[in-house]
Formats: structure tokens, C-alpha cells, sequence
């Protein structure tokens, strides 16, 4: 049994694959800027969103009027302060954003001046008409009664967190392979790797691998924090979770191939690297739905795989979607991960 | 099957040569890097490509190591080519490439375990550190090593399989003086356990100390092939005289003219070359030479301004094959 046993780890001492992993995965924890952007900015950036994008108790809104009456009215609203000045100053605090709307007594009845672009200022234009129709008389011909929840799932950081998993996914994936694969090239150890008996596909299997093992514990390091601070649900089963997790990292690895399979230089590498990110981190719904964009890029948008990957995410952290109901986004990333580990194996440069 | 290739080659061993190169041609571009070549390799010897710079002895030990493509010839190690049998020679030799940088972060036992997990048989890690004298830089990350301590890394990353052909290419290029001689060292410690060796360098002292055989290179041709004591030996004397005269003592003084017919009369002077006004004599008898030599320049009315003499070198071979130094490259 013992021999049995220190059999099992000789050979997986000996064993090349291992090796290989093993080594990719401490020149990764022994880097320390990669620890950083790896496991620390994504949390501070999710800190960051959360305290920026908190939801606050509804605001209550600066308005004011050109006549006691009509202030008083204004004031009987709990969703407004109201203040009384002329119409100059009214306007003038107007332009400057003091208040969102300025009610002025006309002979015939109310003027609200405010700004129609801005949301605000809409909602203070139905509260306080509202407030000075009441004041006149009028009466709700239904009565109706408010009752506030604060869902779980609906806030932004709930939205941000899958976002930023999946651009976190895509980052430590791309510049990992990337950067790694190209200072082996330039510093000519990838040719000494096939000049030794190692099989070329366990080379670059090690990266997935080692890749594999990060994944782990990133995701849970940053789902956990999202989970315990922000409370944010995790609503689909997580071990769906975790296979849509797996497959965006298999994707961005083979994408970093890619663009590794023939660079000479980290100058070269670096500008690939950002030409194939830059655009999914605007367009693939990170920190904003992907729908926003026009209709006629959305072909484009779809097709993207982050966009793929932050779909599938979202949908199951937050709406419980099921893998079987998330065909088109994972057909998608399976053929983002097919397409360029195929191209890469035969374009790549091993020296 | 394995197993049973292996021991066929033991049986032929001394049969076989531990490589066999033949017509060898090999052009990057429109440049001939290698055009033509070809020498044998024993079993046990120490054989070294020798040549400047750009003479293609890189391209001509890349092609042997399997990590460049022919365009014409036969090469052969152990019997073997890489078209059919790339698998099995990559278990059997080892390699040391010209500027390897290993990962800074690994230290020097994980860098030699990984390279020793690629190969099936092979020496332990202790073997290895204690062949490479890294013992005490065991636990040391591989950035913090000196070049001459990076250098016998590569050596040991070249060993651990345990290798039947041993290629090193250029191992003392870029090492201060102490560190070559260490590395000289090895490679004789190497050599006394009986391993086969190819080394390529610029360096003739480097070939004439460690090499049983040697081939020079230049333009992608081998020019001359043998054992340093038979190459020297071609340059018909075991010292090299050389001087630089002037016609007055002044110190501006232009070179003068010299009767080259009367200096090779000299009993002892086999050959007579100038380059750049400095004169070169090749001697056999050294004591009874140069007094002939200083009373016919005397004879002649010329002043010696420069006057030095040396024991025949591979540089010397070189020189009288080429007409260049070695360093002018």
C-alpha cells in the first residue's frame, strides 16, 4: 500500500504534463502584479461600483414657486422641498441646477419651467402638479396605496458583478497565455522546450490546465466577496455556473493563443491583445446592457464572446435560467474555443 | 520495442558513428548558410565545429539537433535521422542551446525536474546538481544565478536524460575567464566518463583544450579536419614569430620594404606572410631561428619596432587558411 503510494507519486513527479501545470502555475503566483489584477482589482472594482451606484432612499427633490400659495402647495408633498423666490433668481438657480423645477403663478393658472430632458426634473414636474392640483381640490378618483420592496437581483451591482466575472475571466485568460507564451519565444525557451523529448501539446495543455486550476480559485474569491458583501444572488445551479465559468476561460485561452501563436515581441503581443479586447470591453455589456447599442451593430455585438459570456452569466446568477435554455450564447463561446485553438495549433510558432 | 531498439544500437555501437553528416546544404533566404559540409563523429569523442562568427556552425549543429530542416544531405545520430525517428533521437541526446534564459522565477531543482520529467530514463536531480557543481544554488530561483552558474543550468538541463550525444552550442560565449575555466572543467569531467560530445565555438583555445577532433568552418564549408596537434602541425612550425620593422628609428617611421626571399632562407623559418605591415614567420627551431632572424633584419639596414613570438595556435591554422583572423569577424 505504501509502495503503492509512493509509486503514485513518483511518477507524477515524472509525469511532463504535471510538471508543466505545476511550473505555469507557480511563475503565476510568483508574479506578484499578476496576483494583483488576477484576484485584487477585481474586488476594488466591484467595491468601487457598489459604493458609486448604491441604491439611495429616494431623493427628495429641490423645487421652488414665485408665490407663498403656491410654495405652501409645493411643500405639502414629502417628495419635494420647496422654496419661494422671484422669477429671476428662480431661473437663474434653475440654470445653475440648485432646483429641478421653478412653478410661477400666471393669471390663469400654474407655468412649471424645468429642463424636459432631464429625469428628474420629469419626475418633479408629476409630483408637483400633482401636489398643486391636490392643493386645489382635486381628489384621486381610485384610491391607491404605495408598498416599497428592495429586491436582490435588480440593483446594479447585481448586474455589474456577472459583467465583471466575465471580462475578469477574459483578462487573466488572455494575458496569461499571451504574455507568457511570447516571453518564452523571445527568450528562446520555447525552443529549448522542443528541443528536449516534451510533447508539444502538453506544453500548451499546461496553460488550459494551470488556467483550470486559477479559475477556481478566482471565481470563488470573487463570487464570494460579492456574495457576502453585496448579497448578490446566486439564483441558477452553481454548478451550471461553473461549466458556463469554465468554458469562457477555455475560450479566452485559446484567443490568447492566438494572438501568442506568432508574436516576436511583448510590444507586439500587447497591441494584439488590446485590439481584441478593447472593443468587448465597450460593447459586450460589462458595465452596461449590450442592447443600448443600435440594432444594426447588434449582430455584431451578439457574436462577440464576452457578450455570449456575460449573457449566460447573467442569466443564470440573476434570473436562474437553466443551462438548457442557454444554447445560443454557449454555441457561441464553444465556437470562440474551437475556431482559434484549431487555428492557433497550426499557425503556431514554436521559435 | 523500445527496449529492444535500444539494445540493436548497443550491439552495433562501434559500427556506428555517433553522427554522420554528408553534403550537408542548408540556405536561409537567398544566403547559403551551409553549403556542402559533412564529417563523422565517434563514439566517446570530444569534436568540435570551429569558426568565426557566421562560418554556419549554428545552422550546422541546429540541423544535427533537429531544430532546422536540410535542404541537401544526409545527417545521421546514432544511426538514426529525424524524419523517421525524431521521437527516439529526442530521448537519446541532450542539448544546449545558445542563450537559453530560463524562467527567473523557478528555482534551479524545479527547472531540473521539469526537463527531467520529458525523458524516460535518465539521472536523478541529485546527479544532475551535483554534475552541474550547483549544489549550493540548489534552492536559488534561476534569476538570481551568475552567467557562468546559468550556463552549467543549461549543461544540466542537457543531462538529465542521461544522453548517448551531448551538443553544446557556443557554452563559454559570454563568460568572464573564471567562469569558462569552470565550465572547461565539466566538459572534461564529461569527457572522462566517456560521453560523446559536439561542441561548436569561436574560441581556438577553447577547441585546442577540450576537443579530441576538430572541424574549421568558414562560409558554410568545413576547411580543414582533424586533431588540433595534426591542424597546427600543418602550419609547419610550433611557434609563430611576428614583428613590424621601419627603415630609420625615428618613431613615425613608414614600414619598410623586406626581402622575404632571404628571411625563408633562414634555417628553421618554414613560411613568411605580412598582414597590415606585420610580418609573420612560422619556426621550428626557435632558439637558433630568431638570431638568424634579428642579424638579417640588421643585414638588411631595418629597425625592429614590434617583435613578439608565440606557440602555433588553431588561430594560426586559421589565418593560414584564410588569410583573416578569427576576431577581425
Amino acid at each position: 500500500m505504501n509502495n503503492n503510494s509512493s509509486a503514485g507519486v513518483r511518477s507524477l513527479q515524472l509525469s511532463s504534463l504535471y510538471q508543466l501545470t505545476r511550473i505555469r502555475f507557480l511563475l503565476v503566483l510568483r508574479e506578484p502584479e499578476a496576483v494583483f489584477w488576477i484576484f485584487v482589482f477585481p474586488i476594488l472594482l466591484a467595491v468601487g461600483l457598489g459604493i458609486a451606484f448604491r441604491n439611495r432612499p429616494a431623493d427628495v427633490l429641490p423645487v421652488a414657486a414665485t408665490t407663498p400659495p403656491l410654495t405652501q402647495a409645493l411643500a405639502a408633498d414629502k417628495g419635494l422641498a420647496a422654496s419661494q423666490m422671484d422669477e429671476a433668481a428662480g431661473r437663474h438657480s434653475l440654470a445653475t441646477g440648485k432646483i429641478l423645477l421653478l412653478a410661477v403663478q400666471q393669471p390663469g393658472g400654474v407655468e412649471y419651467v424645468f429642463d424636459d430632458t432631464n429625469p428628474d426634473a420629469r419626475t418633479a414636474r408629476m409630483i408637483a402638479d400633482r401636489a398643486v392640483q391636490a392643493a386645489a381640490g382635486q381628489r384621486d378618483a381610485v384610491h391607491a396605496q404605495n408598498l416599497p420592496v428592495h429586491e436582490t437581483g435588480s440593483r446594479y451591482i447585481d448586474f455589474v458583478v456577472p459583467g465583471l466575472l466575465g471580462m475578469n475571466l477574459m483578462g487573466s485568460a488572455m494575458w496569461g497565455l499571451g504574455f507568457a507564451i511570447v516571453e518564452a519565444r523571445q527568450k528562446k525557451l520555447l525552443k529549448r522546450m522542443v528541443a528536449s523529448p516534451m510533447p508539444r501539446w502538453q506544453y500548451l495543455a499546461s496553460f488550459l490546465l494551470s488556467r483550470l486550476a486559477m479559475l477556481v480559485i478566482e471565481v470563488v474569491f470573487f463570487l464570494g466577496f460579492a456574495a457576502i458583501v453585496f448579497g448578490v444572488p446566486f439564483r441558477g445551479p452553481l454548478w451550471q455556473l461553473a461549466v458556463i465559468c469554465v468554458l469562457t476561460s477555455m475560450v479566452f485561452s485559446a484567443l490568447g493563443l492566438l494572438v501568442a501563436s506568432r508574436a516576436k515581441t511583448m510590444e507586439a503581443v500587447s497591441g494584439l491583445m488590446n485590439l481584441v479586447m478593447l472593443p468587448m470591453w465597450i460593447l459586450s455589456g460589462v458595465f452596461f446592457s449590450a442592447s443600448r447599442f443600435p440594432s444594426v451593430i447588434q449582430p455584431f455585438v451578439r457574436a462577440l464572446p464576452l457578450t455570449a459570456a456575460n449573457d449566460a452569466l447573467r442569466a443564470n446568477m440573476l434570473q436562474g435560467v437553466g443551462i438548457q435554455h442557454l444554447m445560443a450564447p454557449l454555441g457561441i463561446l464553444i465556437f470562440w474555443f474551437v475556431v482559434p485553438f484549431a487555428v492557433s495549433l497550426r499557425i503556431f510558432r514554436w521559435r | 520495442m523500445t527496449e529492444q531498439h535500444t539494445a540493436n544500437s548497443d550491439i552495433s555501437a562501434g559500427a556506428i558513428p555517433a553522427l554522420l553528416i554528408r553534403g550537408l546544404k542548408k540556405a536561409f533566404a537567398d544566403v547559403r548558410a551551409v553549403d556542402g559540409l559533412g564529417f563523422e563523429v565517434h563514439r566517446g569523442e570530444c569534436f568540435g565545429l570551429l569558426g568565426p562568427n557566421g562560418a554556419g556552425k549554428t545552422t550546422t549543429i541546429e540541423v544535427c539537433e533537429g531544430l532546422n530542416e536540410q535542404d541537401e544531405g544526409t545527417v545521421e545520430l546514432l544511426g538514426l535521422n529525424w524524419r523517421e525517428h525524431s521521437l527516439e533521437l529526442r530521448q537519446r541526446i541532450g542539448i544546449q542551446l545558445q542563450e537559453t534564459q530560463f524562467p527567473d522565477k523557478l528555482t534551479v531543482e524545479e527547472t531540473l525536474r521539469l526537463f527531467r520529467s520529458f525523458y524516460r530514463h535518465g539521472i536523478s536531480i541529485d546527479e544532475s546538481i551535483r554534475t552541474a557543481q550547483l549544489e549550493e544554488k540548489r534552492k536559488a530561483r534561476v534569476g538570481g544565478l551568475s552567467g557562468g552558474q546559468k550556463q552549467r543550468l543549461a549543461m544540466a538541463t542537457a543531462l538529465v536524460g542521461d544522453p548517448e550525444l551531448l551538443f553544446l552550442d557556443e557554452p563559454t560565449t559570454g563568460l568572464d575567464p573564471q567562469a569558462r575555466r569552470h565550465l572547461w572543467d565539466l566538459v572534461e569531467a564529461l569527457k572522462r566518463a566517456g560521453r560523446t560530445i559536439i561542441l561548436t565555438t569561436h574560441y581556438m583555445d577553447e577547441a585546442e583544450r577540450l576537443c579530441d577532433r576538430v572541424a574549421i568552418m568558414d562560409h558554410g564549408r568545413v576547411i580543414a579536419q582533424g586533431s588540433p596537434q595534426q591542424l597546427i602541425a600543418t602550419v609547419g612550425g610550433e611557434d609563430i614569430v611576428e614583428f613590424a620593422v621601419s627603415a630609420s628609428l625615428a618613431k613615425e617611421a613608414a614600414p619598410a620594404a623586406i626581402d622575404s626571399g632571404s628571411l625563408t632562407a633562414i634555417p628553421g623559418v618554414q613560411s613568411h606572410r605580412v598582414s597590415d605591415a606585420l610580418h609573420q614567420l612560422s619556426v621550428t627551431e626557435l632558439h637558433t631561428a630568431v638570431p638568424l632572424i634579428f642579424a638579417e633584419l640588421k643585414q638588411q639596414g631595418l629597425h625592429l619596432t614590434e617583435f613578439r613570438t608565440h606557440s602555433a595556435t588553431l588561430e594560426d591554422v586559421f589565418v593560414r587558411l584564410t588569410g583573416r583572423n578569427l576576431r577581425d569577424e
